[in-house]
């Protein structure tokens, strides 16, 4: 391949992103690189009164209190136990300029993959009866379909997140 | 050589925000008439900076701005020009105008054209005006140069540096490099004052310089050249050549330059300048420091000035920690080598702990200390607010401002700001009385507000008095039955009656004005004051006055608190609002209504919240009252009883606030991280009866 040629195929490559993928229950998710602090044993945490059950509570992480949330209570899935591949993902999302810091749980991680962003199909419409807000693609590796969990949008639900507040 | 100006920027903004408020406080204490110079100074010094720096960052408009307030203040100082309250109006619009122009800059924005334009159209008639008033006196001065004084087709240019003038990193030769850029530049450079050899002193500035100037550029220009060193030196600007020309593109320029009289301070001010360097520099930095990172007016200002006083004890602690590390150390060594502990050992093992511990509490105390800042930070703000209000409410109001040197945390500080401010809005508005209804009353024509600020206890207390008319109960009581608030036979103490006025949607004002009275915000306020950890309380007399009382903790980092368990899980209560702690005998508790529960605690029936319920645990070993401990708590005013299983440790915590990575919670204030590194979770007593009352109406409903 002449240097010519090269030069032309990089301009039709287009951005490559990594993700880490994990598993809740049999489905398969993909998550942003970039967006991963840490990946953490699964810890007991200080239950929060009167919220969500997929909120397990919050945590201690290295001095700041930062919430968890199961995700596989969150997609529906009952009675998830608690043993040692369960893990937290420890992800950070920017909201309004401002950085923040959850923890989701997951039943385990997989891999780093990589996809390029022409790979990624959009997340088909289901209706009411399938949530996929927090989807933002699905990529297809090898046959096995994964799903691009959108954190930035995730951690804007109200559940976890409130827009400041000023007095009129 | 490049250099990122924009690393700069922050600190611009931040000192730029900085002189606005020093101006601003400085106008308002200025007195018509008589103006103190010592206080021009200030503010003039401060405008002297947001020039330079916007000048020097690029903000030509900012600059130009500035430029003309400058000349407006610098004519006051001269007494050329009187100090008039028309005056410090302008003065203090050009303020507010400035403010918004760099806050545009600081957001990569541009100010609104138009009002700028307006704003500077008037400062350059204010000064236009008076040009003319004072042309006999103007004629007095030396210099030929104020009649003639637009862009003429050069200037010629007399530069006597001060000696001192390398000692603030000023380099003549990149001035004239300057000028160079504006035109043809000849110049005389004169030697003469070099000394001999014997007394040279090598770090000062003998040479002095001629030069003139072929140039279109305006003096303003060529002022602006010099901005840095404009008061160590000499400096004379004279027109080349004696012939007035019009330039339609700078109206502005031309409209203000009749009244420039700078050759002539410049002169005289030198002395004055350095003078006011020595003698008012370090009452003026003093200033500076209180007014540094006054995050609370400014949004983006998250900086914090600090006392090197301060700083110095925080490393003298640290050192003493250090060493106390490296004994422990060295003892944990030895034991090592010996492989085994005597009595002695443990005795100074004993020791270096308690010496641990003394050093970490005072570490920790000094560190609360460099957040404590005066609360004057907060109250600078009132003047301003209450002679704009004042005029526009068409009201006679004296503001008094006492105990502003009380420390308070910088959080606080932050979040009172607001809450003061529609405290104090109020009391304006609704509060004082117009001057007519003050006389009939048989009171002073000037209604008074006072702000006071204490300490009591662990407590900040602030009080916001107005002398106006008070709260009347009737129609307060009556505003609520007919809002459905509170039912007709409801019987209020007067302290239930005026803590109305705090619920949503109530507002007494029988006109709603842009001040205050659309009924948002008082519900606000004390929610804002009770995330604080604090509460307010008001006490009011018909015809008299009103005394709004806003108690706060003085930080918000740390709280005392003492830990509890429910269940399993262990939480925190503030101790600042625990009564007593008692076990509860059955006998004591009587069921109201078949579901609530109350404990008669001498002669007051408390009501019981079992917390277990209220936050929903699951656990099933919280079952009878006896076998738990009631914690007495006051919360808004009442006395609860909270029940839990058992008190373990008091212990001081640090706060970790939920909302910086999660959302408010209903109940708590925030969460700490106990010994062990688990979370605990810490109560707030509002929120709690809040969920209890929550919880009461879902059990009825069912």
């Amino acid at each position: 391949m002449n240097e010519l040629s090269v030069v032309q195929d990089l301009t039709h490559i287009s951005a490559v992103n990594q993700y880490l993928t994990f598993r809740i229950g049999e489905e398969d998710y993909g998550i942003k690189i970039l967006s991963v602090q840490e990946i953490r044993g699964w810890e007991a945490v200080a239950r929060v009164p009167n919220t969500p059950t997929y909120i397990k509570g919050v945590l201690n992480l290295r001095g700041t209190a930062v919430p968890v949330i199961d995700m596989r209570l969150r997609m529906e899935i009952v009675n998830p136990g608690y043993d040692n591949t369960t893990v937290l993902i420890v992800v950070r999302a920017e909201i309004n300029g401002d950085e923040r810091i959850a923890s989701i749980v997951v039943d385990e991680v997989s891999d780093v993959m990589n996809a390029r962003s022409d790979e990624i199909k959009k997340t088909p419409g289901f209706g009411d009866r399938v949530n996929t807000e927090f989807i933002s693609g699905l990529v297809d590796v090898g046959g096995k379909m994964i799903m691009l969990f959108d954190v930035d949008n995730f951690m804007k639900h109200p559940d976890i997140y409130e827009e400041p507040e000023e007095i009129a | 050589m490049s250099i990122d100006m924009a690393q700069f920027h922050k600190v611009f903004f931040e000192e730029s925000f900085e002189g606005l408020e020093i101006m601003e406080t400085g106008l308002m204490d200025l007195q018509p008439g008589e103006p103190d110079n010592e206080v021009i100074n200030s503010i003039f010094r401060a405008a002297h900076s947001i020039k330079g720096g916007s000048g020097t960052f690029g903000f030509k408009a900012i600059a130009d701005f500035t430029h003309l307030m400058e000349t407006l203040l610098d004519e006051m100082r001269d007494y050329k020009r009187d100090m008039t309250t028309a005056n410090t109006d302008i003065l203090l619009r050009s303020v507010d105008c400035l403010k918004e122009m760099l806050e545009a800059a600081q957001d990569g924005d541009e100010a609104d054209a138009q009002r700028v334009m307006d704003h500077q159209d008037e400062l350059a008639n204010e000064l236009a005006s008076n040009g003319q008033h004072q042309s006999t006196q103007t004629t007095v001065e030396s210099t030929p140069t104020i009649h003639s004084a637009d862009s003429s087709h050069g200037w010629e240019i007399k530069f006597i540096p001060a000696r001192e003038l390398f000692q603030s990193a000023n380099d003549p030769l990149s001035l004239i490099r300057e000028l160079r850029e504006l035109g043809e530049l000849q110049m005389n450079t004169h030697f003469d004052a070099i000394p001999d050899f014997e007394q040279l002193e090598a770090e000062d500035c003998y040479i002095s310089w001629d030069m003139s100037l072929q140039t279109g550029a305006t003096k303003e220009q060529i002022m602006e050249v010099f901005a840095w060193v404009d008061d160590l030196c000499e400096l004379e600007i004279t027109p080349l050549v004696r012939e007035v020309q019009v330039d339609s593109n700078q109206p502005h320029e031309v409209a203000l330059t009749p009244n420039l009289p700078i050759p002539q301070r410049r002169e005289e001010d030198r002395g004055n300048a350095n003078l006011d360097r020595r003698t008012g520099g370090t009452a003026d930095r003093r200033k500076n420091d209180r007014r540094g990172g006054s995050g609370g007016s400014s949004a983006a200002t998250t900086s914090i000035r600090v006392e090197t006083g301060k700083i110095d004890g925080l490393i003298n602690m640290v050192g003493e920690l250090v060493i106390t590390q490296s004994m422990l150390g060295l003892l944990g060594e030895l034991i090592e080598e010996k492989q085994a502990v005597t009595p002695q050992d443990i005795e100074k093992l004993r020791d270096g702990l308690m010496q641990l511990e003394r050093n970490t509490r005072e570490l920790q105390e000094n560190v609360m200390q460099v957040r404590m800042m005066p609360i004057s930070f907060t109250f600078s703000r009132f003047p301003r607010l209450v002679r704009d209000l004042s005029s526009k409410l068409g009201k006679k109001i004296d503001l008094k401002l006492v105990g502003e040197t009380t420390e308070v945390d910088k959080t606080v500080i932050e979040k009172i700001g607001d809450p003061l401010v529609h405290l104090v809005r109020n009391s304006l508005d609704h509060g004082i009385e117009g001057p007519e209804v003050r006389v009939a009353a048989g009171k002073t024509e000037n209604g008074t507000i006072e702000l006071n600020a204490y300490h009591q206890g662990g407590n900040i207390v602030i009080e916001i008095k107005d002398d106006g008319g008070g709260m009347d109960k009737d129609v307060l009581l009556g505003k609520a039955i007919d809002k459905g608030l509170v039912s007709e036979d409801d019987v209020l103490s007067d302290k239930q009656i005026y803590e109305l006025i705090f619920m949503p949607g109530f507002s007494t004002a029988a006109v709603v004005s842009d001040v205050s009275g659309r009924g948002v915000g008082m519900d606000v306020v004390r929610r804002n004051i009770q995330e604080l950890g604090g509460g307010v309380e008001i006490d009011s007399v018909l015809g008299v006055g009103t005394t709004i009382t806003i108690r706060l903790p003085l930080t918000l980092a740390i709280l005392d608190g003492q830990t509890v368990t429910v269940g399993k899980e262990n939480y925190i209560i503030p101790i600042i609002s625990i009564i007593e702690s008692i076990q509860v005998k059955p006998d004591q508790v009587n069921r109201v209504g078949g579901q609530g529960e109350t404990f008669k605690l001498r002669d007051e029936y408390i009501p019981v919240i079992k917390l277990h319920e209220v936050f929903g645990n699951s656990d099933k070993n919280l079952i009878d009252l006896s076998e738990g401990l009631l914690v007495i708590v006051e919360a808004d005013g009442e006395h609860v009883g909270l029940f839990v299983n058992d008190l373990l440790g008091q212990q001081q915590v640090v706060i970790k606030s939920l909302k910086s990575n999660y959302k408010k919670i209903e109940g708590f204030s925030g969460a700490t991280i106990l010994g062990d590194g688990s979370v605990a979770l810490i109560l707030d007593m509002p929120g709690i009866l809040s969920l209890n009352k929550k919880l009461i109406k879902q059990s009825k409903a069912a």
